[in-house]
């Protein structure tokens, strides 16, 4: 049961649970913001549309092909 | 305008050049038609650098006059055509490439662009991703970017402009063919379909060389100046085979534009995975953090290629009535400005802001055979 931090609050998941489908259990579902300032959220789930990049640990990545990991600092609004 | 006729002109193509026309004509006073097919053009997929080449005088005279031009336009452009003067750095990695750059540097000089030589400790200084070793580079301070599709648009929105989605399937002299059969007709045809250009006028010496690109997601201030190797001069464009030089631009949003590759004798769109690695390998030698940036997308455009490099503008020798503004290779963002102020001034028969010689049809046509 890794155990990760999302935009500063801990959040424990089930093993083999994506950061979008983190994010869609504790946040608002959305990975980022966009240029005209829109929040923006996973929409194909299989790497293709690029509507899901996020920052973990502080690089950017895709939430819906990253995989929970213990420590994990995910952040939506960086 | 003459009645029966479409418009006063015709222009055959919406991409930059073809809006860059018809704007000045607009602008003249004319009542243009712009026809579109459509297509997938090189305007949407290129990169938008607005930059001084000089391979040849030609060249310089060109792009020089279309940068000026440029910053006039500027003042007016809306926020979304993106447009920036942020500056080229040529950098070059070895002495070899730093005596182009000083070479460069003087000839730029002697004809009024402001540019400056950067030794290699000053070099990271103002680009701190530049990996170590460098020789040095030639800074290019009034270069910019343009968001070009969007700046397209802007200049066909004009009263005395209007615009129709048809395909032209024939040309002939000041009229054109549509593809449903129509015939329209005008006091003249502008020809500025880009690589399509030999379609409808298969004796114009036009060849499309594809290039890779692509973008990356926001990292805002990483990348200040657009980043272009000096081996560009030596490898990519003398070269006929396929080629790959170092291109990096930094736009407004924070996200990296990468290219560029070069390759001949292909029509075909599809990304090749081959030649993508070629090139942002290459872009990775100058700027190894590249390497841990997120793409999101990676794209190919045709570029419509002279066998000089040069445009051609004016009318064609042999088709009287049938103005041509096609084959700007890769550079036809930036010469968009001098195509149309060269063609209108042939047009109305005035005095060119530039001496149009080099860049006149005849080159290749032939002399014209009508009066
Ligand atoms: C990868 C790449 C990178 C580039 N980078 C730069 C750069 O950094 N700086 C720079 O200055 N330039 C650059 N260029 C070059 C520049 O993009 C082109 O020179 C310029 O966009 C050409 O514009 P155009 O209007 O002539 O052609 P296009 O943009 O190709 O427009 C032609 C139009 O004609 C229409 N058309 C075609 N046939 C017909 C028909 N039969 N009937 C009706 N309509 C028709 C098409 O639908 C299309 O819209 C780059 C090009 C590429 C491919
Ligand atoms: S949701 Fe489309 S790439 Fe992740």
């Amino acid at each position: 049961m890794p155990e990760l931090t999302l935009d500063g609050r801990a959040l424990r998941v089930a093993e083999g649970t994506s950061v979008a489908a983190a994010l869609a259990l504790a946040g608002d579902g959305c990975t980022r913001t966009s240029v005209s300032g829109q929040r923006r959220a996973p929409l194909c789930g299989m790497g293709i549309c690029q509507e899901c990049r996020v920052s973990i640990d502080g690089r950017r990545r895709l939430a819906c092909q990253t995989l929970c990991r213990d420590g994990m600092q995910v952040e939506t609004r960086a | 305008m003459t009645q029966g006729l479409a418009a006063d002109v015709i222009v055959v193509g919406a991409g930059i050049i073809g809006a860059a026309c018809a704007q000045a004509l607009a602008r003249r006073g004319l009542d243009v038609l712009v026809l579109d097919a459509g297509l997938p053009g090189a305007t949407a997929a290129g990169m938008g650098h607005l930059l001084v080449l000089d391979d040849n005088p030609a060249e310089l005279a060109l792009s020089q006059y279309s940068l000026q031009r440029w910053r006039d336009i500027a003042r007016n452009l809306p926020e979304g055509c993106a447009y920036r003067s942020n500056g080229t750095l040529w950098l070059a990695a070895n002495a070899e490439e730093m005596a182009v750059a000083e070479h460069k540097h003087a000839n730029l000089r002697a004809h009024g662009v402001i540019c400056q030589l950067v030794g290699a400790p000053r070099l990271c200084e103002r680009e701190p991703l530049l990996r170590e070793g460098l020789e040095g580079g030639l800074l290019i301070e009034d270069d910019g970017i343009l968001y070009a599709p969007a700046t397209a648009r802007w200049m066909l929105d004009q009263p005395r402009i209007r615009q129709r989605q048809a395909r032209v399937a024939e040309v002939d002299g000041a009229r054109v063919r549509l593809d449903d059969g129509q015939w329209l007709a005008a006091t003249a045809v502008v020809l500025a379909n880009g690589i399509q250009a030999t379609e409808l006028c298969p004796e114009l010496p036009i060849q499309p060389k594809k290039g890779h690109l692509l973008i990356t997601d926001r990292y805002p201030g990483q990348v200040t100046h657009t980043l272009v190797e000096l081996g560009y001069v030596t490898s990519a464009h003398n070269a006929s085979g396929p080629s790959a030089a170092c291109n990096i631009q930094p736009r407004p949003t924070g996200q990296l534009f990468i290219g560029a590759s070069r390759q001949f004798g292909t029509t075909d769109p599809q990304v090749e995975g081959w030649m993508l690695a070629r090139m942002l390998k290459r872009a990775t030698e100058y700027v190894p953090a590249l390497a841990q940036l997120n793409a999101i997308r990676a794209w190919t455009g045709f570029r419509a290629a002279s066998p000089d490099g040069l445009p051609l503008v004016g009318q064609h020798p042999q088709r009287p009535g049938l103005w041509l503004a096609v084959g700007h290779e890769g550079l036809g963002v930036t010469t968009a400005p001098a195509t149309a102020d060269l063609l209108v001034a042939q047009l109305f028969d005035e005095h060119p802001p530039l001496a149009a010689q080099a860049y006149l049809p005849q080159r290749f046509l032939g002399e014209p055979t009508h009066a």
